[in-house]
């Protein structure tokens, strides 16, 4: 049964001067539990997908389902993790991370509690009280991560999470989340421009064509893969063997226009 | 050995900085003496007329009879108060009106020509409509320092409302955030530092429209000492008022300072 299901998305950005059609007819299903990366040049309606599941943005056309339901009538708590951390800075730790309980007002002890445990979780014991300013890059990004898993979301959306950190902190946060996800068995869209990394963490990879945004091929990660960590998958045989079909997939869309051309409407073109 | 020469680097930059900052406060009191000697000397001396420029000596001496009689604090209370008033009334209002606008875009929209006019127009042109339709009380003098301020500042901060990172509310709507808690987890806060800004300008401003409101109407106030004393030719008087704006513009500038240091540390 699919959980998430996309059927005939798409999506146009107007603007005076003409309008840009980031997503074209873009359908798949998503069961419950399962990790999927999205992958694909820059420009190719990523980020798009994302905030149309997370509600920040409505498809122009096409349909998103939750659970056979429309998406906007589900109750379901969905976490979308932008592609930087965007931590309030004039907010302590702890208060950026009880953002959500506090908008759904439901903040109380046992968040305060939850907050504190997810904290020590992902390893920043003691730095609730100080403000994201005084962080570095690889432990705000975990920060964000507590921020979104303590709405306890059925889906979870992940921008880019790891693009702006340097090998090594990635490498371990890689791990660090697969295995928060795998234990609170999340389902995941993970949206990545490494090839590695999405291998690594995912059980389903959709490869994305730019201009105007389509899957273009999906990919299904071995399942001995699925079971390593992402530090030990990169070591596993297979890993090379999928890492190069999927770049040969990429090489042969590297030749096409990477950015989606703004369509001048028609009284534009005649001034 | 290396820690005693990190200390004592450490101890002479401090020194270095101690040092920068007596120079500068030295400068800055032997301008004001020089001023003040210079300015003795040359009515002194008639290099200047001293009917008309006064003396530091002088002045001294009227603000000490002055305020020993009593009528010169009534004067200072009353513009202050004025100032004071407007200058709140300017600064909350803008910013409500602000809130406001951003609230609808399509109210700002329609708003937007009349803004632009009410901000270039000479605020202090409306004094004599403000006198005739509000009265010759203070209401009108706190009037006048209030809508010269009003405006400047819904301006910045609607602009500064509008200048927040879209994603700081992307953040909160994919929490399902309402508009309004959006306005207060996000909008409100990043905008914080514009709004203290506007603070310290409409010191200035509030001044302005209140002495110039004392100027057209009032039967008290340090404004209505200026032109009180211009026009029985008691300068001397009017100089003594100037110097007190001056201290208790530089006072009321300074607690803002600190007040934009204290928010500063309180909400980022
Ligand atoms: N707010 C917007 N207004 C107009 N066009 C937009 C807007 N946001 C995105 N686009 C366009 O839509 C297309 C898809 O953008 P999107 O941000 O989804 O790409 P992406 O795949 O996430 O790229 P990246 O990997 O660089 O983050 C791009 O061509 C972009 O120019
Ligand atoms: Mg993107």
């Amino acid at each position: 049964m699919s959980f998430l299901q996309l059927a005939h998305v798409s999506h146009h950005y107007f603007s005076k001067k003409g309008y840009t059609k980031a997503l074209d007819d873009v359908s798949f299903s998503i069961r419950e539990g399962e990790f999927i990366a999205l992958l694909g040049p820059s420009g190719c309606g990523k980020s798009t997908i994302l905030s149309i599941i997370a509600g920040i943005m409505e498809q122009t056309s096409g349909n998103v389902l939750l659970q056979d339901k429309p998406i906007r009538d589900s109750e379901m708590a969905i976490g979308y993790m932008l592609q930087q951390d965007y931590l309030f800075p004039w907010k302590t730790i702890i208060d950026n991370v009880l953002l959500g309980p506090k908008i759904s007002k439901t903040l109380g002890n046992d968040s305060r509690k939850l907050a504190n445990e997810l904290l020590n979780e992902v390893g920043l014991p003691g730095v609730a009280e100080n403000y994201p300013s005084s962080l570095s890059g690889g432990m705000r990004q975990r920060v964000a991560l507590v921020r979104t898993l303590i709405n306890d979301p059925k889906i979870l959306l992940l921008d880019e999470p790891f693009s702006a950190l340097d090998y090594q902190t990635k490498l371990k946060l890689e791990d660090l989340v697969a295995q928060l996800l795998k234990t609170y068995n999340k389902t995941t869209i993970l949206v990545t421009h490494d090839i590695g990394e999405a291998i690594a963490m995912s059980d389903k990879i959709f490869i994305m064509d730019a201009n105007p945004g389509t899957i273009a091929k999906t990919f299904e990660v071995p399942i001995e893969l699925r079971n390593e960590t992402p530090f030990f998958v990169r070591r596993h045989p297979k890993y090379q063997i999928l890492f190069d079909k999927i770049w040969k997939e990429l090489d042969t869309e590297e030749n096409e226009p990477v950015t989606a051309k703004v369509v001048a409407s028609s009284d534009d073109q005649e001034q | 050995m290396t820690k005693n020469n990190d200390k004592q680097l450490f101890q002479e930059y401090k020194d270095t900085l101690k040092m920068e900052k007596k120079v500068v406060i030295s400068w800055q009191l032997a301008i004001l003496v020089g001023f003040i000697a210079l300015w003795e000397i040359s009515s002194r001396l008639y290099w200047i007329d001293p009917l008309i420029f006064s003396s530091p000596v002088q002045v001294f001496e009227v603000i000490i009879s002055s305020i020993s009689e009593g009528s010169m604090l009534l004067h200072l209370q009353i513009t202050l108060f004025e100032t004071i008033a407007g200058f709140l009334i300017g600064t909350i209002g803008g910013i409500i009106i602000a809130t406001l606008l951003w609230s609808s875009k399509r109210f700002a929209k329609i708003m937007d020509p009349y803004l632009v006019i009410l901000n270039a127009m000479p605020k202090v042109a409306l004094g004599p409509i403000l006198i005739v339709a509000l009265g010759t009380g203070y209401i009108s003098i706190i009037t006048m320092g209030a809508i010269i301020c009003v405006i400047i500042t819904t301006l910045v901060v609607y602009s500064a409302f509008n200048e927040v990172d879209p994603n700081y509310e992307k953040v909160l709507i994919s929490f399902g955030a309402t508009r309004w808690q959006s306005f207060k987890e996000a909008i409100f806060p990043a905008a914080m530092p514009a709004m203290i800004s506007t603070l310290k300008v409409n010191v200035g401003l509030s001044w302005v429209g209140v002495i110039v409101g004392e100027f057209l109407v009032a039967k008290n106030g340090l404004g209505y000492l200026i032109i009180y004393g211009f026009q029985v030719f008691d300068f001397s008087l009017v100089l003594s008022s100037l110097v007190l704006i001056a201290v208790f513009a530089a006072i009321m500038y300074k607690l803002v300072e600190r007040l934009e240091g204290w928010l500063i540390k309180h909400s980022t």
